[in-house]
């Protein structure tokens, strides 16, 4: 038994989805006024319980609309749930698609410094994993140009190389690892492999069945917010697999 | 209380990072930088001497300080608000991928903009010296007013950065606030036709202008109005509590409407 790292206990988010979005004081008042502010309650997650060991790696499975992206959110610490809690331990990180986040006007290294301190690192530990990023991100002859002028393949190989470089304590994957061309691909997917060895713990929202299988040990089905299934990767694709036929 | 500083400790280097991500951006694409910070208000200086000074008739040869000291304290209050209003929804893209305390934007802005209005005193140095204002040992007191307008605009800038998440319409609203501010504030005529008139309470009232009135006393070494100051500042503090009480409150919503 390992040490835990993620506990997340009976959350459930809820969301006020208002028939219309309004966002002038003029709209707020007259609407106000009249009484016509109504919301309409939705439960995006409903109950989740589960956790993690030092070193899980757990494919989050489940249709569109299930809830997956809200779950990730909510371990991030980017939502609050609005019943439960969720206790990390350690440094989360989420691998940012396509380098959304990075400040547009900085340049490459600029970036690789802010989005390190981003995720609470000092400038002391990223100046030591500086020259590593910049190395496998195969990105040295541009880390003085400005993101803005860089392809997304670039822009998702730098996102890629900060997060996997100073390897965080809980990573989480929604859908990324198909980053820049084939060749970086592999040598990404590899570096991730590294990492489980490390004993990273992954979070992995994929609707590849294959590449869940190949990359976790556990997972979990998502079905209107609620956890339908949780356990080991061989016994839940297969329900998996019957679910979606 | 102690998870908060602890909180802030761990995320100082983002703080820093911030700040200093600011002042870089700020002139980055301009051929003369970081000059403007000091060409910036010295041309506004002197539109405002010709205008209110030679056009009107105000032969006073300090009089160009005196517009000087006001327009400064005036454009970092500008700056910081109204970049704090709008804090938020320009840091949205990160904030919706990772957790951040999300106090440290309009934090950071405050600070950056206060960082530029510090290297912007020279200007203020120089015309001083070349018109004949010279420091005195009172002139060290400076220090009060400008830790009461960092205060100030912070607290502002909470209560802005909080309102400008959920209404749009803020940013637009707040430029009008900002010029009856300007206007309110006697900076490029001399404050005595108002206080001497009904209306004194406008400037009595007015903490941005007990602190200017308070910064222009230590330049030139004149007699600190220690009740306006004092005045000032509990109204900076009181700014800054209500501030973080209602970002505090709020804070978790953003999310939801950005």
């Amino acid at each position: 038994m390992g040490k835990e790292v993620l506990r997340v206990e009976n959350v459930s988010m809820r969301f006020n989805l208002s028939k219309e979005k309004i966002d002038s004081i003029k709209e707020y008042v007259i609407k106000f006024i009249k009484g016509q502010i109504k919301y309409q309650e939705f439960w995006a997650l409903k109950n989740i319980n589960f956790t993690l060991e030092k070193g899980d790696r757990i494919g989050i499975l489940g249709l569109n609309g299930a809830g997956k992206s809200t779950l990730l959110k909510v371990i991030a610490g980017v939502y609050k749930p609005s019943e439960g809690s969720v206790t990390r331990e350690g440094v989360v990180a989420p691998l940012l698609e396509l380098g959304a986040g990075f400040d547009q006007q900085y340049t490459g290294a600029e970036n690789i410094y802010l989005y390190g301190s981003v995720l609470g690192y000092s400038k002391k530990f990223i100046d030591e994993k500086f020259d590593e990023i910049v190395e496998f991100s195969e990105l040295k002859e541009f880390i003085d140009v400005p993101i803005k002028n860089y392809s997304s393949g670039m822009k998702a190989r730098l996102g890629f190389s900060i997060v996997s470089l100073i390897s965080p304590d809980i990573l989480i994957l929604d859908e990324v690892l198909a980053v820049g061309d084939a060749r970086f691909r592999k040598k990404s997917e590899a570096k991730v492999m590294s990492m489980f060895d490390a004993g990273t713990t992954v979070l992995f929202v994929s609707h590849s069945l294959a590449q869940v299988k190949r990359l976790c040990n556990k997972a979990m089905i998502l079905e209107h917010g609620e956890i339908k299934a949780i356990g080991d990767i061989d016994e839940i694709a297969k329900i998996y697999e019957t679910m979606i036929e | 209380m102690k998870h908060s500083i602890e909180n802030f400790l761990k995320y100082r280097f983002l703080l820093m990072e911030l700040v200093k991500k600011g002042v870089k951006l700020k002139y980055r694409r301009s051929y003369l930088g970081i000059i403007w910070t000091l060409l910036e208000p010295l041309l506004t200086m002197i539109v405002l001497t010709v205008v209110f000074g030679t056009l009107f008739g105000n032969t006073d040869k300090s009089f160009p300080v005196y517009i000087l000291t006001g327009r400064l304290l005036y454009s970092f209050f500008s700056q910081a608000t109204s970049g704090a209003l709008k804090s938020i929804q320009s840091n949205a893209a990160m904030i919706k991928k990772v957790y951040v305390p999300k106090y440290l934007y309009p934090l950071a802005n405050v600070l950056f903009n206060f960082v530029i209005f510090l290297l912007s005193l020279i200007v203020l140095i120089a015309v001083s010296l070349v018109l004949g204002v010279y420091p005195t040992w009172s002139t060290l007191l400076l220090i009060i007013p400008l830790i009461t307008i960092l205060l100030f605009s912070f607290g502002v800038g909470m209560i802005l950065a909080t309102v400008g998440v959920y209404f749009r319409d803020m940013e637009y609203l707040w430029s009008v606030a900002l010029m009856l501010v300007m206007y309110s504030c006697a900076i490029f005529y001399y404050p005595d036709v108002i206080l001497n008139s009904k209306f004194a309470w406008i400037l009595k009232f007015n903490p941005l202008y007990r602190i200017i009135e308070c910064f222009r006393a230590t330049i030139f070494g004149t007699a600190i109005n220690v009740k306006g100051m004092v005045y000032a500042f509990g109204f900076s503090v009181v700014t800054i509590i209500i501030g973080l009480i209602l970002f505090k409150k709020k804070q978790d919503n953003f999310i939801l409407h950005i």
